[in-house]
């Protein structure tokens, strides 16, 4: 077993060292001019230092654990990803109601789905403007855009998943004597809940991209800030540091998705748990 | 259970004051179709099944006999005509009418346990009270061992087991049952064709059981009725009268097995048929 993840591992490397040393090789070089495309070594570096905390650790001004986190790329990260969960938090915690409402009740969905269907395509980065002359600058226009980018695919989703639970699972929960209120906290959500988490998963996606976008605009900080930032000083090795920053934080939030949705979804038919 | 139904099960013969477990009387179900226009599946059915007694309804497919145990449980009410379980008029699906899927219609998201507990929970039976109950009834069934998994990880044979399972638990007299083994392999079938006539015997249930298995039927009821391909009718209805567990290999056994074939196969011809007519209109 070990040596076979060995194995896989050299070959899922084999490719991406492959590149990096082709790379690193034109730019020693001299092919590559450095300012449009830095050496992989280079980046690496500006990354560490964007990493490091600023200064020595000093005692005087505070604990070891305050200096340790007191990196300019840790405070990007902290800033980006507080952005996106309350952007998500406020879009996904609209959306879910009304997808649950408009999954099943057919009158709220014909009232509903015509505006949903309008407004679904307007890609939230088309309401910058608009965002800024409502909220001004600083957190809540990010908010109000990261909540649209999350909105929609969790509310499709949801509507989606309970106007598709499989009728034989209402018809059996009605012969038991289910109906009501009991019949949607026990039945029909349940049934749902494998749409349902697509649909955050793609939501908080959206939401990752959205905030990218988002601190370009109206802010100064977070990982999509410092990206425009380095470009305004020609630190070409400094965006792929933040590029790459951004990378790493969108794979460990999705990876914390997935675990969250097999473990929700462990009696689901397509996921096999391990033992 | 009464102890009036207790004189039934087996015996075919109905004490003359106790009321019928299920009256059927008069029963037409119609209902519009894309390409076939107006379809009876139901053209005036009338039928008692007497507290305690098995009864298979048999047929080729489009014959009704789904509609007529729907119509029963209450998922889809008559056109006209009445049924009624112990006197009163079915309206609706409910739990003094359980139903044994043949795709289980277990809920995958609930542990066998839990599946089985639901419908007492529904009834608002006490914690300590379900735990007991369900806990014999998977004793009961063979469950014991699987009490916590999911669904998707037991065999066809162990699902439909804890269908039964869960209908039991609500203790509701009657037990339709839609061709619950239809899925199931040969042998799979017969242990629970088995294991099923041995909790009818002991808890005293009236059970309506769906099938197209000519042998099936014979081998499990007291009653079988024959159902006629569209418009849907009583064709015949044949008392099976041999004692169990029955010998399938017997003569008597293979002599009704016969005539009941003749009699579907009739049917079903006339079934295909119409399948020919309406492939040519196209």
């Amino acid at each position: 077993m070990a040596k076979k993840n060995a194995g896989s591992l050299v070959w899922s490397l084999a490719v991406p060292v492959a590149l990096l040393a082709i790379w690193e090789a034109a730019s020693r070089a001299g092919v590559i001019n450095p300012m449009i495309l830095p050496s992989p070594s280079a980046v690496f570096l500006r990354w560490v230092a964007y990493a490091r905390p600023a200064r020595p650790f000093d005692p005087a001004e505070g604990t070891y654990l305050a200096w340790f986190f007191s990196g300019e790329l840790l405070h990007d990260a902290a800033a980006s990803l507080y952005r996106v969960v309350m952007g998500f938090v406020i879009g996904a915690g609209l959306a879910l109601p009304v997808g649950l409402l408009m999954g099943t009740s057919e009158t709220v969905y014909r009232l509903l789905n015509p505006l949903l269907q309008i407004l679904r395509p307007i890609p939230p980065i088309a309401y910058i403007p608009l965002a800024i002359l409502w909220f001004g600058l600083g957190n809540p226009p990010a908010f109000f855009l990261i909540s649209l980018g999350a909105f929609f695919p969790v509310v499709m989703n949801t509507i989606g998943g309970v106007r598709t639970v499989d009728a034989i699972y209402i018809r059996a929960a009605r012969n038991l004597g289910a109906s009501g209120a009991t019949l949607f906290w026990r039945v029909i959500l349940p049934a749902a809940t494998p749409h349902i988490m697509t649909g955050l998963r793609v939501g908080f996606g959206v939401a990752f991209i959205v905030v990218i976008v988002a601190e370009m605009i109206a802010v100064n900080n977070g990982l999509g800030y410092r990206i425009l930032e380095a470009r305004e000083f020609f630190w070409s090795d400094k965006i792929i540091a933040g590029m790459i920053s951004i990378g790493l934080l969108g794979l460990a939030i999705d990876t914390g998705l997935s675990r969250l949705s097999d473990h929700l979804l462990r009696w689901h038919r397509g996921i096999e748990v391990g033992k | 259970m009464s102890a009036m139904g207790a004189n039934a099960p087996g015996a075919g013969s109905v004490p003359e004051p106790a009321r019928p477990a299920i009256t059927i009387r008069g029963v037409t179900k119609t209902f519009e179709a894309k390409d076939l226009g107006t379809v009876v599946a139901l053209d005036g059915i009338d039928l008692d099944v007497a507290k305690g007694e098995f009864v298979c309804l048999l047929g080729p497919s489009g014959c009704g006999k789904s509609t007529l145990l729907n119509a029963v449980a209450g998922f889809s009410l008559p056109t006209s005509g009445s049924v009624k379980t112990d006197g009163v008029e079915v309206t609706a699906p409910g739990p003094d009418r359980a139903m044994v899927f043949q795709e289980y219609a277990l809920f995958p998201w609930m542990t066998v346990f839990a599946n089985v507990a639901f419908g007492l929970e529904i009834k608002g039976v006490r914690r300590g009270e379900i735990k007991e109950t369900v806990d014999a009834l998977l004793a009961t069934l063979h469950l014991t061992e699987f009490r916590e998994r999911f669904p998707k990880d037991l065999s066809g044979g162990m699902r439909q087991r804890v269908a039964i399972a869960r209908v039991l638990a609500l203790d509701s007299p009657v037990l339709l049952m839609d061709e619950p083994f239809g899925a199931l392999d040969a042998l799979t079938r017969r242990n629970l064709q088995d294991e099923l006539l041995r909790i009818w015997s002991e808890w005293k249930k009236t059970i309506l059981f769906v099938t197209h298995g000519i042998e099936e039927s014979i081998y499990l009821a007291d009653r079988i009725v024959v159902m006629t391909y569209r418009p849907g009718r009583v064709k015949k209805i044949v008392e099976v009268g041999m004692p169990r567990l029955r010998d399938v290999s017997s003569p008597e056994f293979n002599k009704l097995k016969r005539e009941l074939t003749e009699m579907v196969m009739e049917e079903q011809r006339r079934h295909a048929e119409a399948e020919a007519r309406l492939a040519t209109a196209d």
